[in-house]
């Protein structure tokens, strides 16, 4: 166990700062952006719960990247819970597919006010590469209410982020409830 | 004067809980290499919880709904019943051991109740598990208090923090034990690694967060401020009764603020050393655990006739 | 002495209230509603005359003593009421008032199909016996009460005679009732021809001259004798059948006090008849008592009948009554005459709560059984919110049994603890060991107590129906809603004045000859009871106080945090499938890992069946069968073994039977020489 301490003291750091990821000065912006957003909305603290209603696991790799020592989302004050009672929003992955249509629902409908859902990838916003297939809902605002969409498939998780600030920038912080 | 003291130690477990559970999270992220959001990020997520509204199940009767309230006042009794920082509250009340160990079953009955209110299949088996985990637990945490007892003659928690701290070395190795013993079975009662992750996704490896899936709002948040109680007081408890030099005897302003201080420190140790265990383990599995708490009472039961 | 008048006549009006109650609705049979009526108000009128008898004896120390002579030799009715019975009759005569207002609305469920004046018969005569019993005072007259204590039950037990198996349990009570009173005549001969009476008093006078190796073998004889009465593992096997087939009212009396009775005369005879016991006697009621608190408790997490989990946590508060008489028998032949108390106040306390709060476990378990017409608890379910104030009930009990403050079990098992603790630290080290594992056992049986009944009560009244039945069920009538709720009202007031209740049973346990004059090791007031060694002290009223405090007051500040916020109904989250009945957790899973935890002394066994559709070629199973089985081991190493060897030993007997009409007349004719041989000599 002594190995690993010492190996966890001299690792060198790899979260990125949000200014030097490839000399973008974006990303600063967005850090910065994202903490005074969610104080707005949610006092800084945010709980997303993830729904995969179908989809290629392209977008859950990108998401679950979000969480680790490089992107290090849980350093603006969100967070990914593990029941969608906990959850302020829900971020949809996948082509509704008809197995996943009720569930999608009822998940739905397990969420507290005030709650925000995001399309997360071509799939969840319009179907994406299986558009017009039998086997699928064309989308999630097919089945329930949307309010935001990223796009890309799948986008990567700096993509999501920047998207995820222009969403918190979108939403009314004078309007106390949603939904 | 009384009156302040009082006032300080019902209030100081639920208002500072909030910031060692986040010294907790920040330490694993450092560990992990990562940044960690700020040490206090769980009283944003409290407010925040505070203005949301709630989902209750159709299922759920009167005790999902009355079980926070109640799991949360047990800790505030609790916090009247163990010496914190200064021990000019002597209480001969409720300040026996035992009553501290049956006030927490207490919580861990109402809570594994609400967790099966709801019908849902998770909080049955979480609390399953908890009433499992719980009911070993209490043999190694009342033997651990009975060989600290034994040793200061009384089994008043306030007696025995005096009178651990005038001990001779030669008693050293009692308390040790002891201590050791209480450890295991603290980290069993607070949901702590190696006994239950706090932070599983993973409905088949949760015990305690398995429970209040169902909860949302208000009573989700009281459910988390009252782990977070749980896991300050029995910090707190390891803290005085073992170590207890620093526990301020007077009752000025001065000694009040040199005995939360020397508190906070010793805490604070202790949350470290528990982050540390949380990156360095894995959980177990659930019945490995049995063998763990049958050790501490084993312990304990050696600390014992250590002492005679 | 007015109040010993009193009591000696409250005493015998309740013994004819209950005879004239026993007769009337035996003459009363063909009418089920006058029955019922005359038999249970007259048994209230009984239980309360007793209830003031027993007070005055209790409070005002006036202990009465009766003898009526009778012609036969060595039988004399004699009564002698000290303190000590008086406490016995005050629980009987309680439990048997409100088991009386509950069977009123109860034992309407019995109108048309079973006779209701046999009920009445043998529910009073049933009562009866118990007082008589724990106040009789002559070995004879004791045996006759006893036999009809144990004969009325065995007739209440097989009262639903339509169902086979109460049939057979009663033929197992029966049986083991009758080896118990076996070993008591036993017992009692061996006292008659050490000290040449069958009277008590006479043999407490002439115990001291009675030689040890005789002293022993009483002891041995009376422990399993008045043992196979209570209940102590391995004679317990007739409990787990025999209560759970009694009406509910009638399980409540038999498991809240009937098994006491056994208790009482241990205690009579080892403290107050026979003392200047060994050490070896209480470390062996300590022993007994360990192994029966923690098996009990297991074995009741194994029962998905909830009458059975109640009999099996009898069971195990039977252990837990026997840890304190154990220290206590321990403690008095080493010496130590004040902690001796401290042992004997704990133990008495604990059966009067342990008689409140079977009772009112039983009670609620009756009025489940009654509206769902069935025992199994895997198929009830949300009946919290088809019968609330029963679940109300039983939620109380629920929390007094698991020893949760601030109701009265946590008291009587922190006196129990008490007691233990004063072991460890007084004795040297050869005995400390005992007390150490005994506290063990206590400290384990308290939390898989509170495990089991989160189980019992969870499975019974939280999440869906899991059956037709449950999903109609109704709340039961007001007879049966009053009985309960007072005595969860009595949980709470004898937890709350605990500190003043010890007093009296100090007071109680000092009036015994052994204990004249010893100083009380504690201090009771209202507020505290307070050790005089300085070691504990508690305080119930303020437990009870912080806890009402910190609840009113976590509402209004919540109520103000979270003001204006909604709260929607919507169905439990279970990610997103459709929920039936089948999908929530049932009783047998929930104890599932304890059992597998302790499954080296439980041993349970799973057997799986698979039938396939097509037997040849084994692809597709059709359906599978699993059973789990339980089998106790104390039958496989007791009982087993002695079956066995009966038989064989029948066998060898059997060899003397040889059908031939010739060797029976020598048989006779070799006995006849043997006899005038032996004459001559």
């Amino acid at each position: 166990m002594f190995k690993l301490l010492l190996k966890i003291l001299f690792t060198p750091r790899t979260v990125i700062p949000a200014g030097e990821f490839t000399g973008d000065s974006e990303l600063e912006i967005i850090g910065k952006k994202l903490g005074e957003k969610t104080a707005k909305m949610f006092g800084r603290s945010l709980s997303i719960r993830e729904v995969d209603s179908g989809s290629t696991n392209a977008c859950e790799q990108e998401l679950t990247a979000l969480s680790n020592s490089f992107y290090d989302v849980e350093r603006f004050g969100i967070r990914f819970v593990a029941s969608p009672r906990h959850a302020d929003m829900l971020m949809v992955t996948g082509a509704v597919s008809r197995n996943m249509k009720e569930a999608l629902i009822k998940t739905y409908e397990a969420t507290p006010e005030p709650k925000i859902v995001v399309a997360v990838g071509d799939d969840a916003i319009d179907g994406g590469i299986f558009k017009g297939s039998y086997a699928v809902s064309d989308g999630v605002d097919k089945v329930i209410p949307v309010d935001f969409k990223i796009p890309g498939d799948p986008p990567s998780p700096k993509v999501i982020l920047g998207h995820l600030l222009k969403i918190l920038e979108a939403v009314d912080s004078n309007k106390k409830y949603r939904g | 004067m009384n009156i302040i003291i009082w006032t300080i130690q019902i209030l100081l477990a639920p208002a500072l809980s909030p910031l060692f559970i986040g010294i907790v999270r920040k330490a694993k992220a450092k560990m992990q290499n990562r940044q960690g959001a700020g040490i206090f990020q769980p009283y944003r997520d409290m407010a925040k919880l505070f203005r949301k509204d709630e989902v209750i199940s159709s299922d759920a009767s009167w005790i999902f709904r009355f079980s926070p309230y109640a799991v949360f006042s047990v800790t505030i009794a609790l916090g009247l019943c163990v010496p914190l920082f200064s021990s000019a509250l002597q209480n001969s009340f409720t300040g026996d051991f035992l009553v501290v160990v049956y006030l927490v079953a207490l919580g861990a009955f109402f809570l594994a109740l609400s967790g099966m209110d709801a019908g849902s299949a998770f909080g049955g088996f979480g609390s399953s598990r908890e009433m499992t985990v719980a009911a070993l637990t209490e043999g190694g945490l009342i033997f651990s208090l009975l060989s600290l007892a034994i040793s200061a003659k009384s089994t008043n928690l306030f007696s025995i923090a005096s009178s651990v701290s005038s001990l001779q070395p030669v008693f050293m190795a009692p308390v040790i034990l002891a201590f050791i013993a209480f450890i295991i079975a603290a980290l069993a009662e607070t949901a702590r690694f190696p006994f239950d992750n706090p932070a599983t996704h993973l409905e088949l490896t949760m015990i305690h967060e398995a429970m209040i899936l169902e909860y949302s709002g208000k009573r989700l948040a009281l459910m988390e401020w009252a782990a977070a109680n749980k896991f300050f007081i029995f910090m707190a408890l390891a803290a005085n009764l073992f170590f207890p030099w620093g526990i301020s005897s007077g009752a000025s302003l001065a000694a009040i603020v040199i005995g939360l201080s020397v508190l906070s420190a010793k805490i604070l140790i202790l949350t470290l050393f528990v982050a540390v265990l949380e990156s360095s383990i894995a959980k177990f599995r659930l019945f490995r655990l049995p063998d763990l708490l049958f050790i501490s009472f084993i312990l304990s039961a050696i600390s014992i006739s250590l002492i005679l | 002495m007015f109040t010993a008048v009193l009591s000696q006549n409250a005493f015998f009006v309740s013994l004819s209230l209950f005879a004239a109650g026993a007769f009337g609705s035996l003459l009363l049979r063909k009418n089920d509603n006058a029955a019922n009526w005359w038999g249970n108000l007259l048994a209230i009128a009984g239980a309360v005359s007793g209830l003031v008898s027993s007070s005055a004896v209790i409070f005002y120390n006036s202990s009465f003593s009766f003898t009526a002579a009778s012609s036969l030799p060595l039988l004399s009715f004699s009564f002698n009421v000290d303190k000590l019975s008086a406490f016995f009759i005050f629980t009987i005569s309680l439990i048997a008032l409100i088991a009386s207002i509950y069977g009123m609305g109860y034992a309407k469920h019995f109108y048309k199909k079973y006779n209701l004046g046999s009920l009445g018969f043998f529910y009073n005569a049933f009562i009866a016996g118990m007082l008589a019993v724990v106040s009789s005072s002559n070995a004879i007259f004791f045996l006759i009460v006893w036999e009809i204590m144990s004969l009325a039950s065995y007739f209440l037990v097989i009262y639903e005679n339509k169902e086979k198996e109460n049939i057979k349990a009663g033929s197992l009570y029966f049986i083991m009732t009758h080896a118990g009173t076996a070993f008591i005549a036993l017992a009692f001969l061996l006292l008659y021809s050490a000290t040449g009476s069958f009277d008590f008093m006479v043999m407490k006078h002439n115990a001291g001259s009675i030689a040890p190796l005789t002293k022993n073998i009483i002891f041995i004889l009376a422990l399993i004798g008045f043992g196979t009465k209570a209940g102590i593992i391995p004679f317990h096997i007739w409990l787990p059948s025999a209560h759970p087939a009694a009406p509910s009212h009638v399980s409540a009396l038999m498991s809240g006090v009937m098994i006491k009775t056994g208790i009482y005369m241990m205690i009579r005879i080892f403290m107050d008849i026979m003392p200047g016991t060994q050490p070896w006697w209480g470390a062996l009621v300590l022993a007994v008592g360990a192994v029966s608190s923690l098996l009990g408790v297991l074995y009741a997490l194994t029962e998905h009948d909830i009458k059975k989990l109640l009999a099996y946590h009898s069971i195990e508060n039977i252990g837990i009554i026997l840890l304190g008489l154990g220290s206590s028998l321990l403690f008095l032949s080493l010496g130590f005459k004040s902690l001796a108390m401290i042992g004997l106040v704990a133990a008495l306390f604990h059966t009067f709560n342990h008689a409140i709060f079977k009772a009112l476990l039983f009670l609620g378990a009756g009025s489940v059984i009654s509206k769902t017409h069935t025992r199994n608890m895997e198929e009830y379910g949300g009946l919290i919110k088809r019968m609330p104030q029963t679940a109300v009930f039983f939620l109380v009990g629920s929390m007094a049994i698991s020893a949760l403050p601030p109701f009265n079990g946590f008291f009587s098992e922190w006196l129990t603890f008490q007691s233990l603790f004063s072991g460890i630290r007084s004795l040297d080290p050869s005995m400390q060991w005992m007390f150490i594992l005994a506290a063990g056992s206590l400290a384990f049986t308290g939390g898989l107590a509170a495990a089991c009944f989160v189980k019992a009560f969870g499975a019974t009244f939280l999440g869906r129906p899991r059956s037709e039945e449950a999903e109609h069920a109704k709340e039961t009538d007001i007879a049966s809603r009053l009985g309960m709720s007072l005595l969860a009202i009595l949980t709470l007031v004898v937890g709350f004045f605990a500190g003043k209740i010890t007093g009296i049973f100090s007071d109680i346990s000092g009036s015994l000859d052994v204990f004249r004059s010893v100083e009380v090791p504690f201090s009771s007031g209202v507020n505290v009871l307070r050790f005089n060694d300085g070691f504990a002290s508690i305080s119930m009223p303020f437990i009870f106080g912080i806890l009402i405090a910190s609840v009113a007051a976590v509402f209004a500040v919540v109520y103000f945090l979270a003001a204006g916020r909604k709260v929607r109904i919507a169905r439990t989250w279970d990610c997103g499938t459709e929920l039936d009945r089948r999908m929530e957790i049932t009783a047998t899973g929930f104890s599932r890992s304890i059992i597998t935890i302790f499954s080296g002394i439980l041993r349970p066994t799973k057997q799986i069946d698979v039938e396939y559709h097509d037997a040849d070629m084994r692809y597709f199973p059709k359906s599978r069968t699993v059973k789990l089985e339980m089998k106790g081991i104390y039958n496989f190493y007791l009982y087993r073994p002695i079956r066995n060897s009966a038989m064989k030993f029948s066998g060898y007997f059997k060899m003397i039977q040889s059908g031939n009409v010739n060797s029976y007349i020598a048989y006779m004719f070799l006995i006849l020489i043997i006899l005038l041989l032996s004459l001559a000599i």
